[in-house]
Order: structure tokens, then C-alpha cells, then sequence
């Protein structure tokens, strides 16, 4: 590759966020910027404000400072469900499937953001939106099968093995076409084979064009596979770069380890 | 005459006008938890409307079903109006409020709209234009009238709409999806907000069909008819399970039922000294009994369907 002629596309910036509870930063001057078609992982110890930074890109929390910019749109000041139009998509470290509803009709929830059909075409039920309705249904059996459950389709999601919950909000998440995926403890609770699978789908996405964000305690999982590493402390970013520069940064061992910092 | 066969008969048909009430509060609650008790006045407006517009016709000496038809296509688009006014002016800015001031809120609502009624309509009871000659039929020992088999038939087709729209689209799929988690809904690129305007749309667009329904069966309207007809429909969706579509159906005609045989049964088992003017009571009764042995009403679950 040449890198130095080419410089890199970022697809996300984030500049100088900060947000506040009360006295307390939760985040202060984080500034990330993520290229194209990478993944990106986020690590940090217990509470150092990392799914808060995740809030604050998918716009559950305004930010109180800092920019956020898209592919160079700014989402600043937009509401979740246009920075999902814009093309983030998140999971959750606590699953929040629907769980009520069956796994195809998730995925298709996610797929509502890209679709047209409205009410009045729904009742009349008309050929377009008869079409659109089965696009949709083959287009969510499609992730459904991408991201492994595909058997699973009709079951109802909060029956589904806990494993195949995370793989079903992958799928819905992937459903709304992000350019960027952001993952919230995908690992989280699952065996090192399940794991080691669940690495082989991260990269698979990638492969698909879609650049991925990674909260992850699993640093195995992290370091084998992201491209560039970030790390946040009290809310502060400490280190940021490939993953073997940031393993080695003795800040980073200082903030895991609690040793005290040279 | 089969007393029993005609009060089961007439209490379907009341019955299924208190579900297809119901539905609009059933759907409000499952989305935003608020029961809209301005959802009666709703009705109210659609029969009043309606009346106004069957009187303009009916003058002209124009008769028949077309008449009522074109009453209640010009109340539903001034239900939907309304519900999507009330929705905007008086609950979406208390979204993030504690549940108790849009509760407020809602009541408020329901008063002022009963005071506007009463300015427009004023204060008396207005008699329901008769456009109808309404023919009966006999079946084994009861009789039904032509009207009670429309309203069976209109409110059997609008329930069975309601629930093909929940269940079956992209629209009814975004409405579940913001019931059980309107954050993650919303970060899934669900406009929340659209689809809340949209059950309230949903929802008053019922009331207005129900309110020209029960106008045109009883006879009369009023500015305050609203008021009983809404607290009864919103004891359809509590006994049926509140958030629950079926539950509100189910309520609702359950609820019609009961309150007829007591109309029917309760002067001759008590001999006379509960008369049929304690069916209400009854009614409510039913409702005590259930929310006692049964909370969550007869098809509500814990994490049921919700809309």
C-alpha cells in the first residue's frame, strides 16, 4: 500500500467531546478519528466513559462540546434515528432486541429507516408496497443467514440462545446499511469459540464495506483484530494507534494494571 | 321472544363500539403508557361533526346509508385532526415529564373539548337525524335491527384492519418495535415521534367512524356523550389487558355482553330491587373483579404484544 501518497479516509471524526453529569466528566476532549473500511476498538478500564462516548455518537446523549462529523456531515446536534439514516447502526452491551417480535421482523425494523411505503399505501396494501414488503423480507432473510441464524427466522427473538441474540442485533443493526457498525461488547458472555466465531463475522463485515467500532474487554479479541486502538480513562483518552504500540504504552499498562504511572 | 338471545345480540353491538374506542386507547397506552382520556371527547366531536353533516344533507331530503357514509367520511379527517392536535399541543412536549402531567394534561384536554362542543353544538341533547328506515330482521327469537348489523359489520372490518396493519406491515412492525423500546427504535431509524402522531391518527380516525355509529344507534348527541362512552371503552382495554389489540376487542365485547344481560337479568333475579339501571354497575364490577384476580386483563401478559 501506499500510504504516504494516499492519505487516509477518515469516516468519522469526532472532535473534542465532551460530556458531563453533574461535576463529573465522563468525557473530556475525546477526539477519535476512524478511516474507512477499518476496525476501530475502543478499550479502557471499568467506566472510563466509553459506552457514553457510543451514547454520544448514536445521539442518545448531546454532546456538551465537541463535533461529530459522518463522512463529513455533521451529526452534532441530530436526533438517533437521523444519525441512523446518516449511517451509524449500534449494538448494546445489554442486549435490547424486541424481544417480543420474531428475529426476520427485527431485522426488518432496522430496514424501516430505508424504505418508502407509507400508511396510506400500507392500508390500501398496494403492489409497491406489497413489493417493497417482500424485498424487505428477503433482504432480512439475507442478513439472517450472513450473520449465521438464518434456521431462526421465526422464532421469537427473546427465545433465542443468548448467543444467537447478539448475532440477531448484528444482523438488525447491519439491516439499517450503516457505514459504520458500532459494537458494544459484542464477546461479551460467550466461550472462546464462540468468540473466535464471532471474530470471523467482525471481519466478514469489514470485508462487506462496512467499518466497524469495537468496545471489547476481550483484548485477544481486540488486539487480533483492529486495525487501530483506542484507549479512554476517566473519560480521557490515553493512547491511540495500532494495537501493538498501544499493548506496549506504559500509560495503558498503568491504567489496567493500577500501577503507578512514570 | 329469547331475552337472552336479544340481549347477547344488542350487548355484541354495543360491545363492538366500545372496542373499536377502546383500540384507540389500548394503542395510545402500548406506545407512550399515557391513557388519553381525551380520547372520548374524540368520539364526541366525530359523532357531533357527523350530525351536523347528516343534517345538512338529510334537509335537502336525501336518505339513506350515503348519507351516514358522507358523515363519517367528513368526521374522520376532522378526528384525525384533532388527535394529531391534541397529540402535538398537549403530550409531546410532556414526553419527558412524569407520567402524571400528561395525565393531567389529557384531562384538561378532555374538559376543554367538552366546553368547545358545547359552544359549537351547545348544550342540549341534539337529536340524530333519521335518514335510516332501518328494517329488522328475526333470528330464532330475537330481532336485529339493520343498523346494529352494519355497526357489527363496520366495526368487525375496522378491527380486522387494525390488527392487519399492526401485525402485517412495515408501519404496524415500527409501531410494536417503539412500543417495546422506543429508544432502541429510535436508534434503529425509527422516527418515533411519526409513529406516535400515527397511532393517534390511527386512533382518532376509529373514534370518528365510532362516534357517527353510536350517534346514528342511539339517536342523540351531546357534548357530553363522550365522557361515559370513554371511561366504559377505556374499562374494555383494561379488562381486555391494556396494550393489548386483541385484549381491547375481546374487552369490549365482553363488556357490552355483560352490561346487556344485566340490563336484561338483574331486575327479575333480584325481584326488582336492583333494577336493569345498575347494568353500569355491573359493568364496573366486572372490572374490580378482574384487575383483583387478573391485573394485567384477561389477554395481557407480562411482556405481551404490545402496540
Amino acid at each position: 500500500m501506499n500510504a504516504l501518497h494516499s492519505p487516509t479516509h477518515h469516516l468519522l471524526v469526532a472532535k473534542g467531546i465532551g460530556k458531563h453529569f453533574g461535576g463529573l466528566s465522563a468525557l473530556d476532549q475525546v477526539s477519535l478519528n476512524i478511516p474507512s473500511h477499518s476496525i476501530y476498538g475502543l478499550i479502557g478500564p471499568n467506566g472510563a466513559g466509553k459506552t457514553t462516548l457510543f451514547n454520544v455518537l448514536t445521539g442518545i446523549y448531546r454532546a456538551d462540546e465537541g463535533e461529530i462529523h459522518l463522512n463529513g456531515v455533521s451529526l452534532t446536534h441530530s436526533s438517533p434515528n437521523e444519525i441512523c439514516k446518516q449511517g451509524i447502526a449500534r449494538t448494546f452491551q445489554n442486549i435490547r432486541l424486541f424481544g417480543n417480535m420474531t428475529a426476520i421482523e427485527n431485522v426488518m425494523v432496522g430496514r424501516h429507516v430505508r424504505t418508502h411505503s407509507g400508511m396510506l399505501s400500507a392500508i390500501l396494501r398496494l403492489p409497491s408496497q406489497r413489493r417493497e414488503e417482500q424485498e424487505m423480507m428477503a433482504h432480512a432473510q439475507g442478513l439472517l443467514d450472513f450473520v449465521g441464524i438464518g434456521h431462526h427466522a421465526n422464532q421469537i427473538a427473546r427465545q433465542l440462545p443468548y448467543g444467537d441474540q447478539r448475532r440477531l442485533e448484528i444482523a438488525r443493526a447491519l439491516a439499517t446499511q450503516p457505514k459504520l457498525l458500532a459494537l458494544d461488547e459484542p464477546a461479551a458472555g460467550m466461550n472462546d469459540t464462540e468468540t473466535a466465531t464471532l471474530g470471523r463475522l467482525l471481519q466478514k463485515i469489514k470485508a462487506s464495506g462496512v467499518t466497524l467500532l469495537l468496545i471489547e474487554h476481550d483484548v485477544k479479541l481486540v488486539m487480533g483484530l483492529c486495525d487501530r486502538v483506542a484507549v479512554l480513562e476517566y473519560g480521557r483518552l490515553i493512547a491511540e494507534g495500532e494495537p501493538i504500540s498501544v499493548k506496549n504504552n506504559p500509560r495503558v499498562i498503568a491504567a489496567y494494571l493500577g500501577t503507578e504511572a512514570a | 321472544m329469547d331475552i337472552f338471545l336479544q340481549q347477547v345480540i344488542n350487548g355484541l353491538v354495543q360491545g363492538s363500539l366500545y372496542a373499536l374506542v377502546a383500540l384507540g386507547y389500548t394503542m395510545v397506552y402500548g406506545i407512550i403508557e399515557l391513557v388519553n382520556f381525551a380520547h372520548g371527547e374524540v368520539v364526541m366531536v366525530g359523532a357531533l361533526v357527523g350530525l351536523s353533516v347528516i343534517e345538512r344533507i338529510a334537509s335537502r331530503g336525501d336518505t339513506g346509508w350515503g348519507v351516514i357514509a358522507i358523515g363519517v367520511l367528513v368526521a374522520i379527517p376532522s378526528c384525525m385532526a384533532l388527535g394529531l392536535g391534541i397529540e402535538r399541543v398537549a403530550y409531546r412536549p410532556l414526553r419527558k415529564a412524569p407520567r402524571l402531567a400528561p395525565l393531567i394534561s389529557a384531562i384538561g384536554v378532555s374538559i376543554a373539548l367538552q366546553q368547545m362542543a358545547a359552544l359549537i353544538w351547545g348544550r342540549n341533547y341534539l337529536h340524530y337525524p333519521d335518514v335510516l328506515s332501518n328494517p329488522q330482521f328475526h333470528i330464532g327469537g330475537a330481532v336485529i335491527t339493520q343498523v346494529q348489523l352494519v355497526i357489527l359489520a363496520t366495526t368487525g372490518i375496522l378491527m380486522l384492519l387494525t390488527w392487519l396493519i399492526v401485525q402485517k406491515t412495515a408501519l404496524g412492525r415500527a409501531m410494536r418495535a417503539s412500543a417495546q423500546n422506543p429508544s432502541v427504535a429510535g436508534l434503529m431509524g425509527v422516527n418515533v415521534d411519526r409513529i406516535i402522531a400515527l397511532t393517534f391518527l390511527m386512533g382518532s380516525g376509529l373514534a370518528a367512524v365510532a362516534g357517527v355509529l353510536v350517534g346514528t344507534y342511539y339517536g342523540v348527541g351531546n357534548h357530553t356523550m363522550g365522557f361515559m362512552l370513554g371511561l366504559k371503552a377505556f374499562t374494555a382495554a383494561v379488562l381486555g389487558g391494556i396494550g393489548s389489540l386483541g385484549g381491547a376487542m375481546l374487552g369490549g365485547l365482553l363488556l357490552g355482553v355483560i352490561e346487556n344481560l344485566g340490563a336484561g337479568y338483574l331486575g327479575s333475579v333480584t325481584n326488582g330491587t336492583i333494577g336493569s339501571n345498575y347494568s353500569d354497575v355491573l359493568a364496573f364490577l366486572m372490572l374490580i373483579a378482574v384487575l383483583v384476580l387478573r391485573p394485567s386483563g384477561l389477554m395481557g401478559e407480562r411482556g405481551s404484544e404490545k402496540v
